[in-house]
């Protein structure tokens, strides 16, 4: 176990590593900066901007600062915002998206876990076809043309919920929901289909004739050792929630992290680029290091083989 | 001694048509292939052929005539410079089609051979080929792919770098795990036996054989790369004005959507029902090649 969480924790840190150092290397190769670009100042004028930033100093001293700011918390001022940092950035907007993304990841777990097992149980009834075709639907819907048909037709025709900004309960209804959509999809297809796989074992045949209620047999049998690839799909699914807050906060007009971070790529916000960048991968890995653990505490065998791969390896139909 | 006892089993003898679970299965998969492929070949109709009937061009500005619900003059309509939407939907569909099949041909050729490759020699050189894939995975895909198109000015070409660039690697770890299932046959045993050499095995015998996963891969990593383009070109970050895409239609149509929802519909059907067909051919094709 020790030996497993090691080799995890190592392959993090290095991640961390060459990803910072990637981003920093990429961005700093890019002709052109900021300043240049914005209007046509006066060579003293650029020659303090660069000292105030410390853009003058040689490039290896840029990046030993740049690390350090890293691992002391502090990502640094927006080149294009005047007087803001991305730490501020962050606060500002961290609370407002990470709402949302909660919000949709429960929302995805249970309905996708009731969908998916409802599937399970009425296999081979219409009760079955139908939610298989509702989820095909819903996993080729891109967010952001679901995003739009739920503010034309719940917000702007019936009325229900408002359109856009981010003020009370009722503004989250909408943003939750397409957010959760594909989610809700693939973790019902994902638990009917392992389900159906554990069903088949036979240890549950023995409890099915030992004479166990079928309440007992799906709950204490099944239902567990079907868990591991949703679990595994907890990494993924953080991606999606992320990626999705993009489009979500933007055609919401929500102010969170995935508007300030298509901003920053619009205004060529270099600082403030690689500091969400940063932050997102620290995110995203913190959990798959989270998820690891999970699933080797549901199945052991996980230790001796990297199981967790292979069904991640499988694509999800 | 349990293997040597094993009862035989009858479907064992059958032939292969028998295999089949149950008819209904059989034609349930055939349904969503048929309609998978008319979807996908009426887009692919549109793109090639539309824009030649269509009259207009898809940048052609048209001040008097904005905003025009669909009329036998604008089939679809017009946008707010008085563009045709019918033309322009026909080179999103060009541009959306064309990505996606060019970004998944380029997956699957670096993909397989890559993952082919670590799978038959195996041992330290697996290992680190497979490390790198790691690596490379720990990323987000889209943060990748954004990343790129800061670097690079936005237009086909980056979308398309950006798209190969981390595409390859799903279909290189799923190559690899089929290889590795196939590898101890004894068919392959027999080829190292007679001399051939390790390009032919691979490339003649390991690949052709795992030919039916890449096939669905291949469709799930079209329907990819097609919501990417669109995602990127939604944020502004993918297809420039005045080309149109999908993405871009879609995010006009949006700022616009109270009044002329008709310029948001196409498009956002068009994605829809592409990415829709893409996945049924790959399910269908999926759950086929299961039963056989």
């Amino acid at each position: 176990m020790t030996r497993f969480l090691l080799k995890k924790l190592f392959i993090f840190l290095g991640a961390m590593f060459s990803i910072s150092s990637l981003t920093f290397f990429i961005l700093k190769a890019i002709p052109g900066d900021p300043f240049v670009q914005a209007e046509n100042l006066p060579e003293e004028v650029l020659k303090s901007l660069y000292a105030h930033y410390g853009l003058d100093k040689p490039i290896m001293v840029q990046y030993l600062q740049y690390l350090k700011g890293i691992i002391t918390l502090d990502l640094g001022p927006s080149y294009v915002y005047q007087g803001r940092t991305v730490n501020q950035i962050l606060r500002d907007g961290l609370p407002v998206s990470a709402i949302l993304g909660i919000q949709s990841f429960f929302i995805a777990v249970l309905f996708g876990g009731l969908l998916g097992s409802f599937a399970a149980i009425k296999k081979n009834k219409w009760q079955e076809s139908a939610i298989v075709i509702f989820t095909s639907i819903l996993v080729s819907i891109p967010n952001f043309v679901l995003a739009s048909l739920l503010q034309y037709f719940l917000a702007m025709k019936l009325h229900i919920f408002p359109i856009a900004r981010f003020d009370s309960i009722m503004h989250t209804f909408l943003p939750t929901m397409t957010l959760s959509a594909l989610p809700i999809a693939f973790i019902s297809r994902l638990i009917r289909n392992s389900l159906l796989e554990t069903y088949k074992k036979d240890y549950i045949q023995t409890a099915i004739s030992k004479g166990l209620s079928p309440n007992k047999v799906f709950f204490y049998h099944t239902l567990k050792n079907s868990l591991i690839p949703v679990v595994a799909y907890l990494g993924p699914l953080l991606t999606y929630l992320i990626t999705g807050s993009f489009v979500i906060e933007k055609v919401f007009a929500i102010p969170g992290m995935g508007m300030w971070m298509i901003q920053s790529i619009l205004a060529r916000d270099y600082t403030v680029i690689m500091g969400l960048t940063i932050f997102y991968s620290f995110v995203l890995l913190s959990l798959n290091l989270a998820t690891d653990m999970a699933c080797a505490f549901l199945d052991p065998r996980i230790l001796l083989f990297d199981k967790k791969r292979d069904i991640l390896n499988e694509p999800i139909v | 001694m349990n293997q040597l006892f094993k009862p035989l089993n009858k479907s064992d003898f059958l032939p292969l048509s028998f295999k089949t679970v149950s008819k209904n299965s059989y034609s349930f998969f055939n349904l969503r292939f048929k309609v998978g492929a008319f979807i996908f070949l009426l887009i692919l109709l549109f793109a090639i052929f539309g824009p030649m009937f269509s009259g207009y061009t898809y940048d052609e500005i048209n001040l008097e005539s904005k905003n025009l619900p669909p009329s036998k003059e604008f089939i679809f309509g017009s946008d707010e410079l008085g563009r045709d939407v019918f033309t322009r939907f026909c080179y999103g569909a060009r541009i959306s089609l064309s990505i996606g099949l060019i970004a998944a041909i380029i997956d699957l050729v670096i993909g397989v051979v890559y993952g082919a490759v670590a799978g038959f020699l195996g041992g330290k050189i697996e290992e680190l080929m497979m490390r790198i894939c790691d690596s490379l995975y720990a990323v987000p895909y889209l943060l990748y792919v954004i990343l790129l198109t800061v670097i690079f000015s936005p237009g086909f070409v980056t979308i398309l770098i950006a798209l190969t660039i981390t595409g390859w690697i799903n279909m290189a770890r799923i190559v690899r795990a089929e290889i590795l299932k196939i590898k101890n046959q004894e068919f392959i045993l027999a080829a190292i036996t007679i001399g051939a050499s390790k390009r032919r095995i691979i490339f003649n015998h390991l690949i052709p054989n795992v030919s039916t996963t890449v096939i669905t891969t291949l469709m799930l990593s079209v329907s990819q790369a097609i919501f990417t383009e669109a995602f990127l070109s939604f944020l502004g970050l993918g297809i420039q004005a005045p080309v149109s895409s999908w993405g871009t239609m879609i995010c006009d149509g949006i700022s616009a959507l109270y009044y002329y929802p008709w310029r948001l519909f196409f498009p956002a059907m068009a994605i829809t029902l592409t990415i829709l067909a893409c996945n049924l051919i790959g399910e269908s094709l999926k759950s086929s090649f299961k039963v056989i």
